[in-house]
């Protein structure tokens, strides 16, 4: 019998052409769709119009399911990503730090309580439309490989899969291009072949993450705390309104007049100050990485080198890894890099390969 | 193989009789009601004819019959309609706990944004309400008490009769959406003893967007729309003809076929509920045995997600529901479950198989066959339901 396989649908163009080669290649697809949040919720657009989970969304991924010819679903996980996501974000950007929710999103909904819907209603598999291979490597591990098309590679936020869940999961946009991928939806008369894509965070419509967290803070009856921009030697230069609206390595909207431009260092949430330098000030060798899950390898007794890769658009970088093993381990650059943000995620590479990751800690 | 339809209480099909019957009305006889000439007049004539077979059909005069777009709306314009009209001398609202959320909505609707005060007719396990508790709840400023006859979720059918005499003694208007109920068991308003009732045609073989609302003569409401002087005022807007015609049509066949559907239904539940109980362990029936819609049997598995459920099952070519099709999607248990006092453990996991005219022994069968190897894969993946048996 066939394998049976739920694929993730967003709305989009990729998640619609997963699911249409898998189909091709046999498996019984079955489409899901995740309900995650709501405009309700969430605000940041008034229009409420065609993003991931709004209506016309939904919508569209029905229809290209009725178009393959496979079943679909709307699964609400919204009390999941709430809890998960969305707190975890607010709690970590009030902390100093600069999360990624879809590293967390990933690890703890789609490849959690997502999957796990799949196990019980009778799945093999899940599919998604990431731009990755899911492979099993010679020492029998599973991993994720970048996919052919460089400007779409989205392993970076994938090393928080354990080996199970990459053990029941499909990539089938790994060997293909973006342009490739247009084309086969425009091929088959998909009606989402020409939506245009997005790279925001989803539930941040409007791109805009310090309304989001001014909103959401507002809803529970926060308010931010005003406190001193100051340079690390403890000079004051500035106020602020809320450590968690900055960033290191911001250097917009700081309103510190300075002869040459100044960036956040540092956030310090505890003593309610962000620390700012110049340029050279955001350069670093070293830091912790907590958290770290093992993909490739299994959890390494020595230190061994890797690129490591320190947010989405950073090119990876040579390092040693060290202080193994453990959950948290040390990583030296052979270069100085630019602002290492704690609350990101540190991603190891061998070639295309990851090795694994972790949180800055 | 064909697919096997076990959610009739979502809707049904349309009887090949009422689709003829409405056709002539599609083409050729497509006037409109309200026009003077001829083919205005053969319209109305329609419209008016099946006014009184659906009237005759629960015992009220045609002149209190009055068409809607189906249930949901009939149901908001029993409880907005009145509320309005009424807000200057009574402005509290009782409403069954179990209701439908189109009356539950409106209701609350009222009470947040319009400053009624409104209570909550608890009902017990099975899911009755109980008169006495009415009668002390009800007071002069009751406007309007809304008691669904039969409900959708489980099939427990309230004694509303009891229910509206207890209504009356404080001058409190009653309602009871019959949505479920009408063609299913007898609809009587005068047993009854309802000021008002909503009907719909989809459940029972009609056409959807058909529907009426009785309102007693003298019981006045508020329109929820202007527009025209159709339905007296009460109700705006070009007539659906064709819809009125299949929906008498639909009632028609449903009289005639009544007693025959409800004892095969019958013995098609119990065999079924047996079956299931025989076969698959820690499972609760929910709703009534005996004052019950035979052709609903709401069942809970215990530790498991009924949306999973129903996922796989459609998977195996069978349709069924949890809790009403309204709800589905979201994973708060049915609050007509959850007011019956059934604990969320056990509310989870219902679903709810409502029978029809196609149904046979036989699509049972396969549903027998398939379901408990869904069940004990739920269960086998459910911590809740291996803490429970621990």
């Amino acid at each position: 019998m066939a394998k049976r396989v739920l694929v993730a649908l967003s709305g989009g163009v990729d998640s619609s052409v997963a699911a249409l080669l898998l189909k091709e290649q046999g498996f019984d697809v079955v489409g899901s769709h995740m309900k995650l949040w709501d405009y309700v919720d969430v605000g940041g657009d008034v229009h409420q119009d065609g993003r991931c989970c709004s209506l016309d969304a939904i919508t569209d991924c029905r229809m290209v399911c009725d178009a393959i010819g496979a079943p679909f679903y709307v699964l609400n996980l919204s009390s999941q990503f709430r809890e998960r996501v969305i707190n975890d974000f607010v709690s970590e950007y009030k902390a100093g730090r600069t999360p990624n929710p879809c590293v967390r999103c990933n690890a703890d909904v789609r490849w959690e309580a997502f999957l796990q819907k799949a196990i019980e209603i009778g799945c093999d598999y899940i599919a998604t439309g990431h731009y990755a291979f899911v492979e099993r490597n010679e020492n029998g591990r599973f991993h994720v490989r970048k996919g052919i098309d460089g400007t779409r590679d989205q392993s970076y936020v994938l090393w928080g899969l354990t080996q199970e869940a990459l053990a029941r999961t499909l990539m089938p946009l790994g060997g293909l291009l973006k342009p490739d991928v247009r084309e086969i939806a425009r091929r088959f008369g998909l009606r989402t072949a020409e939506k245009p894509e997005s790279r925001e965070i989803c539930f941040v419509a409007d791109n805009d993450y310090r309304r989001f967290l001014r909103e959401w803070e507002a809803k529970e009856g926060r308010l931010p705390d005003s406190g001193d921009i100051v340079f690390d030697d403890g000079t004051v230069v500035g106020r602020h309104h809320g450590t968690a609206y900055f960033t290191i390595g911001q250097r917009k909207g700081l309103g510190v007049s300075h002869p040459r431009p100044l960036y956040v260092q540092s956030i310090d949430a505890e003593r309610n100050r962000v620390v700012v330098g110049e340029y050279d000030s955001l350069l670093a060798l070293e830091f912790s990485v907590r958290d770290v899950n093992w993909m490739a390898i299994e959890a390494p007794e020595e230190a061994f080198e890797a690129d490591v890769k320190i947010r989405y658009l950073h090119t990876p970088s040579p390092a040693m890894v060290s202080e193994l093993p453990g959950s948290t381990v040390r990583v030296k650059f052979s270069q100085e890099q630019r602002a290492i943000t704690p609350g990101q995620s540190a991603v190891f590479y061998r070639g295309d390969v990851v090795l694994g990751g972790g949180i800055i800690a | 193989m064909e697919p096997i339809y076990l959610d009739h209480n979502a809707t049904t099909p349309v009887d090949p009789a009422v689709i003829e019957s409405m056709l002539p009305y599609l083409g050729g006889r497509f006037g409109n009601a309200s026009s003077v000439h001829q083919f205005g007049r053969d319209a109305k004539v329609a419209l008016e004819n099946a006014r009184e077979q659906i009237a005759a059909f629960i015992n009220c005069e045609p002149a209190e019959l009055y068409f809607t777009s189906g249930g949901t709306e009939s149901d908001n314009m029993a409880v907005l309609g009145t509320a309005y009209y009424l807000r200057s001398k009574r402005n509290h609202l009782i409403i069954g706990a179990t209701e439908h959320h189109a009356v539950l909505e409106p209701a609350e609707y009222l009470h947040k944004k319009e400053g009624f005060a409104l209570e909550l007719l608890p009902v017990d396990g099975e899911g009755f309400a109980s008169s006495d508790r009415l009668r002390e709840l009800v007071t002069d400023k009751t406007a309007i008490v809304s008691v669904m006859h039969a409900n959708n979720e489980t099939g427990t059918i309230q004694d509303v009769a009891s229910l509206s005499e207890a209504a009356l003694h404080r001058g409190a208007l009653f309602h009871t959406d019959a949505v479920q109920s009408t063609g299913k068991i007898e609809v009587d308003v005068k047993q009854l003893g309802v000021d008002m009732l909503s009907l719909t045609g989809h459940k029972i073989y009609g056409p959807k967007g058909t529907g009426a609302l009785f309102i007693r003569q003298g019981v006045k409401l508020a329109p929820l729309l202007y527009g025209g002087s159709h339905e007296k005022k009460r109700r705006p807007g070009t007539e659906n003809v064709a819809g009125a015609v299949g929906l008498a049509k639909a009632l028609e066949i449903a009289g005639q076929r009544r007693r025959q559907d409800f004892d095969r239904w019958s013995s098609l539940a119990n065999y079924f509920v047996e079956a299931v109980s025989a076969r698959i362990p820690d499972v609760h029936f929910n709703g009534s045995r005996s004052a019950r819609l035979p052709q609903t049997v709401n069942l809970s598995f215990q530790g498991i997600e009924g949306e999973s459920i129903v996922l796989a099952l459609d998977l195996e070519q069978v349709a069924v529901s949890s809790g009403s099709a309204c709800t589905s999607g979201a994973t708060e248990p049915s609050h007509v479950l959850t007011a019956m006092g059934i604990p969320a453990i056990v509310a989870q996991g219902s679903i709810r198989f409502s029978m029809g005219r196609s149904t046979t022994q036989g699509q049972l069968d396969y549903v027998l066959e398939k379901l408990p190897p869904i069940v004990e894969r739920l269960r086998s993946l459910s911590p809740v339901y291996q803490r429970s048996r621990a």
